[in-house]
């Protein structure tokens, strides 16, 4: 149950060292004697790190990054095939099975309000025009589950910067997609279209927080966002907004969808934080995906890890009052 | 004289039942044991069981309507059987909440009961299906006599709280728990006494029209 079928396993090309050694760890803590029970989640992390390739565009030429974890990576496969996307369908595996209809050729992004140069800048400009990172992040969801997630990007702040905020810019707001056509699920008004959300504007220019390209080395797939996306990993997963297609500098505070919809649910911070539970779970725990079945939860940690990075942000905020 | 052909057919019937009411939670084991539960493993046991619970619970209460409808008998003898699957969903599904899910920190769980409105329903109604389940031997349907028939009517609270209880834990997506709840609302609507409830309110109009 525990152990992946050989079929699961993508044919990879050349192994990178960081495998080599996560093999070697594999391999040591299994000599060392841990029981199936123990080692259960470590086979299975065994053979998703195998499973690093998609057949997919790669991205070239992308850089290691200080802020990556070195936790073990959620595989590819569940990466791919366990995402909330609205616009795809309510159903976690609906993403996976319903993005293809997305076109993301050509894109264009288009940056305005209090800003000195708006305008509008295209993929291809943003793939080439930005040093291309990896930042392995956590990623943990408000449904108390999480993922880690090789993630390939830049920082926000850089590209923000471009268009020149004036100091009337004190958040950003970001706009999905809207076409019902390429996204079927926006046929139903399940969520109030487009997908919305917002940062402030020194959570936007925080080092940490992305504008992602792909992931796994290479270009994102449809169902996790293509081709860009927010990623801002101490706050829960649905603030990381998805195949964005407008950027906004505002001076008040911009509208965000799941606040918009349930606001004692979703607050507009969403920081990760186990002392605020969601009104109908507990956040003080969650399930890592890809770690099976008898896996124990992990604690969550105040800002999902990230609190030295960040909790300066929110210093004499009342996290409680702001959740 | 001959037994009818529905009797000489209902022994299969029951063991034909039986088998398709097990199925689901035998493909729910194997997809367990083989790893085909998907990335979130424990949720799809929570959901896989919770769904069956509801089914069952409606499909339970459509027998009694399809006796009328059929005008047979058969489906009267099939509703015990199906009735105890339900609650058989039910405890699984309570046994996947409180030991892979909670994983048995029973201070989360008494919170959970308490705090969480959702689950504090679905408490209720799993509270309210064992003295059902426990009554629904031949023995105690003979020793409670029509008090069985009255105790058993809370099944239809059961139902609304089964429903309610789907309401409540979406987060935005009412399109499937609406299906079961127009459903339930179909068999409650069979249990009105329309006639009863129309000669009432004509009874009535006649009465105001009186002398
Ligand atoms: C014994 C007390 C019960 C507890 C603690 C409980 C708990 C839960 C939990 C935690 C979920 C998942 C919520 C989520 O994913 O957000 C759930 C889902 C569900 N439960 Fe229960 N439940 C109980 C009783 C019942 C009963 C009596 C029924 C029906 C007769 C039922 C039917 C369902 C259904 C249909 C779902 C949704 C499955 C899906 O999303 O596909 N539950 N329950």
């Amino acid at each position: 149950m525990l152990i992946k079928r050989p079929s699961d396993i993508a044919s990879s090309e050349i192994t990178p060292p960081e495998i080599y050694r996560r093999r070697r760890e594999f391999i040591k803590a299994a000599a060392a004697g841990i029981g199936l029970a123990g080692a259960g989640p470590l086979l299975l992390g065994g053979g998703s790190v195998l499973a690093e390739t998609s057949g997919g565009t790669a991205i070239p030429n992308v850089r290691p990054s200080p802020f990556s974890t070195d936790e073990q990576r959620t595989s590819l496969d569940d990466v791919t095939h366990y995402n909330n996307f609205y616009e795809f369908g309510t159903e976690k595996s609906d993403p996976a099975a319903n993005a293809g209809t997305l076109k993301t050729r050509p894109w264009t992004l288009v940056v305005d309000g209090a800003c000195e140069a708006p305008g509008e800048i295209g993929i291809e400009d943003l793939l080439s025009g930005f040093t291309q990172e990896e930042r392995v992040y956590r990623l943990r969801c408000v449904e108390a589950w999480a993922m880690v997630v090789p993630w390939v990007g830049f920082p926000l702040g850089d590209l923000l910067r471009r268009f020149k905020p004036t100091s009337k810019a004190r958040y950003v707001a970001f706009e999905t997609l809207l076409d019902p056509e390429q996204m079927p699920g926006q046929r139903r008004s399940v969520l109030d279209w487009p997908y919305r959300e917002g940062l402030r504007m020194d959570e936007a220019m925080h080092p940490l927080t992305i504008l992602a390209t792909g992931l796994y080395g290479e270009l994102l797939p449809n169902q996790n966002g293509a081709p860009l996306r927010l990623v801002v990993p101490w706050k829960y997963g649905f603030k990381s907004i998805k195949s964005i297609v407008r950027i906004r500098f505002t001076e008040r505070e911009p509208q965000a969808t799941w606040n918009m919809m349930q606001p004692d649910e979703y607050g507009f911070y969403a920081n990760v934080n186990p002392a605020v539970d969601h009104p109908r779970w507990s956040q003080k725990k969650h399930r890592v995906i890809g770690e099976g079945l008898f896996a124990r939860k992990h604690e969550t940690l105040p800002f999902n890890g990230y609190g030295d990075q960040v909790a300066s942000l929110y210093s004499g905020m009342d996290l409680r009052r702001y959740f | 004289m001959a037994r009818s052909r529905a009797e000489r057919v209902l022994p299969l019937a029951k063991v034909v039942l039986f088998a398709a009411c097990l199925a689901p939670c035998g493909l729910l084991v194997w997809d367990a044991v083989s790893g085909s539960l998907g990335p979130n493993p424990v949720e799809a046991l929570l959901h896989g069981t919770g769904d069956w619970a509801l089914r069952l619970l409606l499909v339970t209460l459509a027998m009694t309507p399809l006796r009328r409808l059929t005008g047979q008998v058969w489906p009267i003898r099939l509703r015990r059987m199906l009735g105890l699957f339900a609650f058989f969903y039910v405890a699984l599904h309570l046994t996947v909440y409180l030991w892979l899910d909670r994983e048995l920190a029973w201070s989360t769980i008494v919170d959970d009961v308490i705090k969480r409105p959702y689950i504090s329903v679905g408490f209720v109604a799993f509270l309210m299906l064992i003295p059902l389940a426990l009554t629904s031997t031949r023995g105690w349907m003979r020793r409670l006599g029509r008090r069985w028939t009255q105790l058993h009517r809370a099944v239809y609270v059961i139902a609304v709280l089964g429903v309610v209880h789907y309401l409540w834990l979406v987060k935005a997506d009412l399109r499937e728990p609406l299906i079961y709840a127009s459903v339930l609302t179909i068999l409650l609507a069979f249990r009105v006494p329309w006639d009863r409830l129309g000669a009432m309110l004509r009874g009535v109009r006649v009465g105001r029209s009186g002398p």
